[in-house]
């Protein structure tokens, strides 16, 4: 057998402390970053919002030659946007990405063109692309509709993606994402505390919190930028926080009836070492994929790959360093939880003794 | 009697992955030879599986009915109606305001004789619909407000109506496999647009964007063979009517189109075309509802000299042919939002058709055709997102997706064959087993596959994964407790099952929340993920159990197990 671990006994619960020092230690970078940037005057906002949240226009156009970036920008500056953010692409080499912030509610800084006669208003979503179009003209043509920029001789660029969002849309994502991911989280909440205990559920919630504000941390203290994407791996990195407690958990409860009259304390800790296994196996090949996504990913999937890479680790460290404190913290003020017992499907409890005997006769764990 | 528990649970999995392999790589007709090449699974494949417009190419958009102008208007056009009526009638009223705004619409109704009042409101109920409005009455003043249960019906229905209109100009232009929906919650009057395959959506936008604010009127002018009186400047045009504008006289630009705009852009500057002023007599002789008609029509076939010639529904023919019979050679102009398109004397009566002159490029004139045809929209729309993927950077996001998922498919592969070696290869027809049946269970509820989908794909193998490693693990503890062969394999899945079910239910409730609240890429990672996890219980469980139980089948002495 090829074995990681063998028998390890690590006190973990004896580790609370610093571990948890070092999780507010972070948040509290994160939240100076956060406070520090938005009450600065000029400076950057607490978050390095993308479009999908605040509304603004993101142009990606594909170049036969592509002009340098300053050129870009002063043709930008023709039309009237001065606050574009102008980003080559790492992956490919003839791509730029343009983002041009809200027009609406900056007078000034909105292109001197007169509404439309049409029926839609000049909004955000019409003039963003239409103007960064007109600034890209003064490179060259424009590949036609439904032709690739190789099949048009005459053409210079061609636009092949664009995000727009006005305000009130990007509030409403903002707004629904906020709402559906509390609510996933209460339903998490009811189920672990059915399932297993209030305690628990608390732990592993906290714990969901705690790598959701952490991974905001990082964006914000590097002004990574959130899109809809990161929203997706925020997401995940839900899921997996909460997978990686409750197999902890449910070992937890499995040793809870196997070894009564142990302590919760040191239930917990030998729990947390009969799992490091498996805990190593699944968490390590999720941060190489991971690793392997931030390092190819790509520039659309940048977000998505650095929240994710974060998350894989504080995933599995929140579960060792704060749900389970957590829950142990609870029930020493509380008493023990009183778990169900889980009876298997098929053998009885006699048998399922065996696996965790061994670790009877292991080394206790003391304080 | 174990031999035939194995034997069926053999039986059902085997059905389920040839079901599972004809959903996803299988042609939806008969099959023939070139479906088991290796071109022709291919094609099946993109042809089975319903790809997102981020990973296919295309357009989102989402657009907002600005219901609350519709009302606005609604209640305008009401107040004028209710004065128009009871003046028609020769009853005392005198003024009319309106209130249209924070969501309080209402109308007074000012007379100069309270004792008229049943009068007046026994002829306006004749001729204007005030059935929905609360109705209330103190001296000289009448007033109708609009109760916030009907404004709502209102909005909805404005949706509704634009949701046609929009229907049939997208249908006209020829989008391809359009998805056209309502939005959001239910009084938002969002409109979500997905167009497949569209890069360029600027001149749908415009299309359904566009006003077709359609009416033919008189123009004040001396009648032909004196020119059409035009002014340049609007000051001057307002200057012959007084000053401002009346309920009777209003002044329009009157643009020459002698320099068309591009073909396909259609971005004309209206602004910058203007060089004349005209004055319009009110009520105009009839407007766009009474269009039967409205065609794109060439008289050289040349690009940039269409024009367009519509006809009237019979009403409408006879409202415009009793006053062009009244009207020879006076001018007559033609005006479209709020412009004047052309402006021509009448030569002899007409009846059912007339024709807007002004030198259209074929596209907009096609355009313009068609959004006169389809109906004006009941409010004026505006987009509020819109997001348009070419296929080019489509293909790229699903080459990157599809590599970065294989590279990571195989490293879990070889970790897994390295690490449990023989039992590993269960691990890994699980996993296999896992993304086919996800990827059929996609196609047969019909979802798309996004890229937040493929996320939700991933972790569903993630946790694919940590199900075999959860038990296999487990596995390993029994036998190191010294248990044989038989009894670790089924107590390390009798327990590790536990966990499994946990993890998954636990992950389940969490999506299937994000699905209900939340909205397009947030459901299509909550749809994979689901999916996934319900599939994996099959799949890491069941199959990789029905394995093992081979295994010991074939040899239940067995000493030695590889994992």
């Amino acid at each position: 057998m090829l074995e990681i671990f063998k028998n390890i006994s690590v006190d973990w619960m004896g580790l609370r402390k610093p571990l948890i020092f070092l999780s507010i230690a972070i948040l509290m970078a994160g939240l100076l970053s956060a406070i520090g940037r938005q009450v600065t005057p000029g400076g950057t906002d607490a978050f390095n919002l993308g479009v999908d949240f605040q509304g603004g226009t993101v142009i990606t156009a594909k170049f036969r030659n592509k002009p340098a970036e300053d050129e870009i920008r002063s043709a930008l500056q023709a039309q009237g946007i001065s606050d574009a953010v102008i980003q080559a692409s790492l992956d490919k080499q003839d791509e730029v990405l343009i983002k041009v912030p809200l027009f609406e509610g900056k007078g000034d800084t909105a292109p001197a063109e007169a509404p439309q006669a049409g029926g839609e208003d000049a909004t955000q979503v019409n003039l963003g692309r239409a103007t960064v179009k007109k600034a890209l003209d003064t490179f060259g043509k424009e590949a036609e509709a439904g032709k690739r920029l190789a099949d048009d001789e005459s053409a210079i660029y061609q636009i092949v993606g664009t995000d727009s969002v006005g305000p009130v849309a990007g509030a409403q994502l903002r707004n629904q994402a906020v709402i559906a991911t509390l609510l996933g989280l209460l339903g998490i909440l009811l189920f672990i505390a059915f399932r297993y205990d209030w305690t628990y559920a608390a732990g592993a919630v906290i714990a969901v919190f705690h790598d959701v504000l952490i991974t905001l941390a990082f964006f914000s203290v590097f002004q990574w930028e959130v899109s809809l994407t990161v929203l997706a791996a925020l997401l995940t990195l839900v899921g997996f926080s909460v997978n990686d407690s409750i197999v902890i958990f449910d070992r937890i409860r499995e040793n809870i009836t196997l070894h009564r009259g142990k302590s919760i304390y040191s239930l917990t800790n030998d729990s947390i070492n009969q799992t490091m296994s498996r805990t190593i196996v699944t968490n390590g090949l999720v941060f190489l994929a991971v690793l392997a996504l931030v390092l190819f990913g790509g520039e659309v999937l940048r977000g998505f790959s650095l929240a994710l890479f974060v998350g894989s680790i504080t995933g599995t460290y929140s579960t060792i360093a704060i749900a389970s404190p957590i829950a142990i913290w609870w029930q020493g003020k509380i008493g023990n939880a009183k778990v169900k017992e889980v009876a298997l499907p098929q053998s009885g409890t006699e048998k399922m003794a065996s696996a965790s005997r061994r670790s009877v006769t292991r080394r206790p764990v003391t304080r | 009697m174990k031999n035939k528990g194995l034997w069926i649970r053999t039986f059902i999995i085997l059905a389920i992955t040839i079901a599972g392999i004809y959903l996803v790589f299988g042609p939806r007709r008969t099959p023939v030879a070139s479906d088991f090449s290796w071109s022709g699974i291919k094609a099946n494949l993109a042809e089975n599986i319903n790809l997102g417009l981020d990973l296919k190419g295309g357009s989102h958009l989402v657009m907002r009915v600005k219901t609350d102008d519709y009302l606005k208007t609604l209640t305008e056009n009401n107040g004028q109606a209710a004065l128009t009526t009871a003046q028609d009638a020769k009853l005392p009223a005198t003024a009319y305001t309106i209130k249209a705004e924070n969501g309080n619409y209402s109308v007074n109704l000012t007379l100069s004789d309270p004792s008229q009042q049943q009068a007046v409101l026994d002829e306006v109920k004749k001729k204007v619909d005030f059935s929905a409005w609360t109705q209330t009455t103190s001296g000289n003043d009448i007033v109708w407000s609009l109760p916030n249960q009907a404004q709502e019906l209102m909005k909805r229905q404005a949706v509704d109506q634009a949701l046609k209109i929009i229907e049939s100009r997208i249908n006209a232009f020829g989008v391809k496999e359009p998805t056209l929906q309502k939005h959001g919650a239910e009084t938002s009057g969002q409109i979500l647009l997905q167009m497949p395959g569209v890069d360029d959506p600027e001149r749908v936008k415009k299309l359904i964007g566009a006003e077709s604010n359609l009416s033919l009127a008189k123009i004040v002018s001396p009648p032909n063979p004196s020119p059409v009186q035009t002014y340049p400047t609007r000051e001057a045009a307002l200057q012959s009517i007084g000053g401002a504008e009346t309920q009777t006289r209003k002044v329009y630009p009157y643009a020459d189109r002698d320099e068309p705009s591009a073909a396909g852009t259609a971005k004309t500057d209206p602004a910058a075309k203007v060089n004349k002023y005209v004055v319009v007599e009110y009520p105009s002789v009839v407007d766009g509802s009474e269009l039967r008609e409205a065609n794109a029509v060439s008289r050289t076939g040349s690009e940039g000299d269409y024009q367009i010639s519509f006809s009237f529904k019979p009403a409408g023919a006879q409202k415009f042919g009793e006053w062009t019979g009244k009207n020879i050679n006076n001018y007559m102009a033609v005006v479209l939002n709020g412009e004047v398109k052309s402006a021509a004397f009448i030569k002899s009566q007409i009846f059912d058709s007339g024709e807007i002159s002004g030198k259209f490029t074929k596209t907009s004139a096609e355009d313009l055709a068609l959004t006169l045809k389809s109906g004006a929209l009941p409010a004026k729309i505006e987009y509020q997102e819109e997001r348009t993927v070419g296929p080019s950077l489509g293909a790229d996001s699903i080459k990157a997706g599809v590599e970065a998922a294989l590279g990571g498919l195989a490293f879990v592969i070889v970790f897994m064959l390295i690490y449990y070696r023989g039992s590993g290869v269960n691990a890994v027809i699980a996993l296999l087993l896992n993304m086919l049946l996800t990827m059929a269970a996609l196609i047969v509820i019909k979802s798309t596959l996004t890229l937040p989908g493929i996320a939700g794909l991933i972790l569903g193998v993630g946790m694919a994964v940590d199900s075999n490693v959860l038990i296999f693990e487990r596995i390993r503890e029994e036998l190191r407790a010294g248990r044989s062969i038989a009894d670790s394999i089924s107590l390390g899945f009798d327990r590790a099952f536990i966990t499994i079910i946990d993890t998954h239910i636990t992950t389940i409730i969490s999506s299937t929340i994000l699905y209900l609240y939340g909205s397009g890429p947030i459901r299509g990672f909550a749809v994979t993920l689901v999916l996934g996890l319900l599939i994996n219980l099959f799949s890491a469980v069941f199959v990789s159990r029905t394995i093992f139980m081979w295994l010991l089948h074939r040899n239940p002495k067995m000493e030695k197990i590889s994992i």
